[in-house]
């Protein structure tokens, strides 16, 4: 069998079963391998995508209940975003495992927010965790991301 | 401390000393007589590295490619050696590009510690003068090609960002110029430059190589690899640490859809399957019972008893360990003066990095190979040989990104590697093997910070500075199973920071001994190894006997600097103070602490409040003396990050066992610090030209003390236990 997931806007055939996260689905079936493991069960954010504009954990999101919805993952930003180009400014990645995730939480914040506060900030990072601590740098780039707007793609 | 610390750090070296030589016991028979380097390249294959040797090539582009030693797993490895590189080479730093190096010891061994290796926040310390060398000798290659096309004096050239000048107005970039350097002669000793001249190491200039990489999703991790017909494997381990497989029934997980072989390894029993998570699925479906004979059944309450009882001695060292004096000098007895007793107690801690073990195996057709995060290649290799029954060169390791590692991927029995390498061997035919751990079984595979308890006992002069010091500590050996672990000396990281403070050196009777205590948990170092406690202590009880003296913690700790001439703890201290300024933050208080770890001295004052009985921590001041800053950022960067691991550890980090099983699974249990808790550090740098030393370390361990400081001041009581919030 298969199911037909809208993946960066394009449908994408996948053979996994109904039940298998979307997480893995992503990262064996599809090779798309920005999207990253890091607990399983929605604690660190490393598996963080949009669904639909929001962020979500794609550990724990199973792809039969993903019919016509709208997936980006940090492909789907294709180093266009404000907040990619901020994140290399600041220099915010040391290891960059978690740095997808953190980068779809964020984006996911300036479409709901476009000038977030602290406030806000803690609300909609408090889910990624980055053992390289990290945050600081994070607080910055979003800030600097909503100020700025747009900017040169970022070159990898 | 003194000049000499800069030149042979006292707290990295007997880590140093101990990973070469638990290489060689475990090679056997293979190393008598031989370098560990020599031997380890033992069936290397012969490489050709090149005209600029084998960390410098150069494109026709004039693109700069430097070959890393090192892995780069957050700590800005890559980028510090690509900039002290692109220094001497008077290389444009926009054309610089970073490789990770192959596995050879001979070739990229780490200076301090014989093999190559990651560890000790030694990479730009060890690498310092052998890069700068390295550039500086192609530069002068360059030079020279020019001088011999252009027929003028090699003096009258110069060099700046790739490009090759006269004053005639002749000018070649690198690239044109690469053929005909390739034929000078490397000098042997091209002159360097003098830190005046330098016009990219220390500079903001030196930015991440590859920060554009990793905020794209395109750096590739060992979990990311995809080779074709590989197979995912799982490991089902034993609940507790020591048990054995008694026997399995692998029916229904090999019924499970994906599963294509479960099997007996040493570590426990392998499903492989071809996907990650038809592994999982058939892992879950596995049923395997387990023989706990000799397996470690205590609980963490009932190890940290036995802790006590030996540092109160109720109880006598076992296992060849004994009571080992540390540090010893003076015979005074107290005389009568103020007493200020303390006691600490320290939990086991998990790595917890953000990547879970993994490795990637192929074994059976030609030389083995390994695709991952490799922290100390040769030991990798070594492990790897011994499983396979191959010399440890010919063992190929391409060496990745590593999500974190914070000490867990350094590991002289190569845990997750070597269990790889059997499940790899059993599949055989060098089809690719990929090892995941989940997180679960990255939480309780062991290899924890061990448990630590120290007793103190100090009596104050009449000036009130430390008369007596009387000092105990009971660990764990992270040196067990290595030769030195056998025996019953002590373990040099068990007292590193207690032994050599500057405290003790201006304490005139000190009475300083340790204890080890063996048990089957797996203990590993973890990001600052000793001073993980031992900076704890010796901050924590300085602050109390400030308080005992009637003293300003900051003021006395001056005193106790000057009478011990430690001059680069009084910098770094100073400038901390400075920038700090005299104010706290309205509603905040301060505490300070000073470490010294690998060469280098983090002095820290942070600002913390209680909020519902939760410490919480906001501006965090940072001096740092670690000579020479090669990229200035970039420490400011670890000072940020290493002030949130050891944060995180102090607040949260607990792993505790119950009948000997984890009782912590992954990050709902196991609390580490996030976005909403997490403070903001200023880093402000020493100025010194002296060598550089690390910066990957030496920022965790203080941030601890600091807030115990602030505590203190606060409350009036003292600390006696991590992590301040116990599980209620």
């Amino acid at each position: 069998m298969s199911t037909t997931l809208q993946i960066n806007g394009k449908a994408v055939q996948v053979t996994a079963s109904p039940d298998t996260p979307l997480l893995w689905v992503l990262r064996d079936e599809l090779q798309m391998t920005g999207t990253k493991f890091g607990c399983g069960i929605a604690q660190c954010g490393a598996c963080t995508v949009h669904l639909d504009g929001k962020a979500q954990r794609s550990c724990i999101t199973p792809i039969g209940i993903l019919d016509g919805v709208k997936i980006t993952t940090i492909e789907g930003l294709e180093g266009k975003h404000a907040i990619q180009a901020a994140w290399v400014r600041h220099d915010v990645p040391q290891c960059g495992y978690c740095q997808s995730g953190q980068i779809m939480s964020a984006t996911a914040l300036l479409g709901d927010k476009p000038n977030p506060t602290d406030e806000d900030i803690d609300a909609a990072m408090s889910g990624n965790i980055c053992r390289c601590g990290c945050y600081q740098r994070i607080r910055s780039a979003i800030k600097d991301a909503a100020a700025h707007g747009a900017a040169a793609p970022v070159e990898a | 401390m003194n000049a000499p610390t800069r030149d042979l750090p006292r707290a990295g070296l007997s880590r140093r000393k101990f990973i070469t030589t638990a290489s060689l016991t475990a090679g056997g028979a293979l190393v008598v007589g031989c370098s560990p380097a020599q031997v380890m390249s033992i069936g290397a294959a012969q490489t050709d590295f090149g005209p600029f040797g084998p960390f410098i090539r150069i494109d026709p582009d004039s693109t700069v490619t430097v070959v890393s030693k090192h892995i780069e797993f957050g700590q800005g490895s890559h980028t510090g050696l690509a900039a002290m590189v692109a220094e001497e080479l008077d290389a444009d730093w926009s054309c610089v590009r970073v490789e990770q190096a192959p596995a050879n010891a001979k070739v990229y061994g780490n200076l301090g510690m014989g093999v190559q290796g990651t560890g000790g926040s030694s990479a730009i310390a060890n690498s310092w003068m052998q890069l700068r060398t390295a550039g500086a000798a192609a530069r002068a290659m360059f030079v020279e090609a020019a001088a011999r096309r252009w027929n003028v004096p090699a003096s009258q050239i110069t060099v700046a960002n790739c490009v090759v000048s006269h004053p005639s107005g002749k000018q070649a970039r690198f690239g044109e110029l690469a053929a005909d350097a390739a034929k000078v002669a490397p000098p042997a000793n091209p002159t360097l430059k003098s830190a005046k001249d330098f016009t990219l190491i220390g500079t903001e200039r030196v930015r991440r190589k590859d920060a554009g990489l990793k905020a794209t999703g395109k750096a590739r991790f060992t979990q990311d690899v995809h080779l074709p017909d590989q197979l995912t494997a799982m490991v089902a381990h034993a609940p507790q640490f020591g048990a054995k497989v008694k026997s399995f029934d692998a029916s229904a997980a090999k019924a499970t859809p994906g599963v294509v072989d479960v099997f007996e390894v040493p570590s426990g029993v392998a499903v492989v399957a071809t996907s990650t998570w038809a592994a999982k699925k058939g892992r879950e479906a596995l049923k395997v019972d387990w023989d706990n004979s000799k397996a470690e059944t205590r609980s963490s309450v009932a190890i940290l008893a036995a802790y006590h009882d030996l540092a109160a001695g109720r109880a006598q060292p076992a296992n060849g360990f004994k009571w080992t004096a540390f540090e010893s000098k003076g015979q005074a007895a107290p005389a009568g003066g103020k007493v200020v007793e303390a006691a600490f107690d320290f939990p086991f801690l998990a790595h917890a990095p953000m990547e879970p073990m993994n490795c990637v195996a192929q074994v059976g057709k030609g030389p083995p190979k390994l695709t991952f995060g490799s922290q100390i290649p040769t030991v990798d290799q070594l492990n790897t040989a011994m499983i396979v029954g191959t010399l440890p060169g010919s063992v190929q390791i391409e060496t990745l990104y590593a999500g974190g590692s914070f000490g867990r991927r350094a590991n002289f029995k190569s845990d997750y590697v070597s269990e790889c390498v059997h499940i790899a061997k059993h599949v055989g035919g060098g089809r690719p093997v990929k090892l995941v751990w989940t997180r679960e079984d990255d939480m309780t595979g062991g290899y924890y910070r061990p448990m630590a308890h120290h007793t103190v006992r100090v009596e104050l002069g009449p000036d009130g500075m430390p008369r007596t010091w009387r000092h105990r500590i009971v660990t764990q050996s992270l040196m067990k199973g290595s030769p030195m672990g056998g025996s019953a000396s002590a373990d040099p990281s068990a007292t590193e920071g207690v032994k050599g403070s500057p405290y003790l050196d201006a304490t005139p009777n000190v009475d300083g001994q340790v204890v080890l205590y063996d048990t089957a948990v797996p203990v590993l170092w973890w990001r600052s190894v000793g001073a993980t406690h031992t900076a704890f202590v010796m901050e924590h009880t300085v602050d109390q006997l400030a308080r005992a003296a009637g003293q300003d913690p900051i003021a006395y700790r001056r005193a106790l600097y000057k009478k011990a001439d430690a001059d680069d703890h009084l910098a770094a201290l100073e400038l901390a103070v400075e920038k700090a300024g005299p104010t706290p933050t309205p509603g905040w208080t301060r505490g300070v602490a000073v470490h010294e770890s690998f060469g280098t001295v983090v002095a820290q004052i942070a600002e913390v409040k209680l909020e519902n009985g939760v410490p919480r921590v906001g501006r965090v001041v940072t001096g740092i003396h670690c000579g020479t800053a090669v990229s200035p950022d970039q420490i400011a960067a670890q000072m940020e990050g290493g002030t949130c691991f050891g944060l995180s550890a102090a607040l949260y980090g607990l792993i505790t066992m119950t009948n000997g099983v984890v009782d912590q699974k992954n990050f709902d249990t196991y609390r580490v610090l996030r976005m909403n808790e997490a403070p903001t550090v200023e880093t402000y740098i020493v100025p010194s030209t002296e060598k550089p030393t690390g910066v990957g370390e030496p920022g965790t361990p203080v941030i601890g003390p600091a807030v115990a400081n602030a505590l203190l001041a606060i409350t009036g009581k003292p600390t006696s236990k991590l992590p301040f919030v116990q599980p209620t």
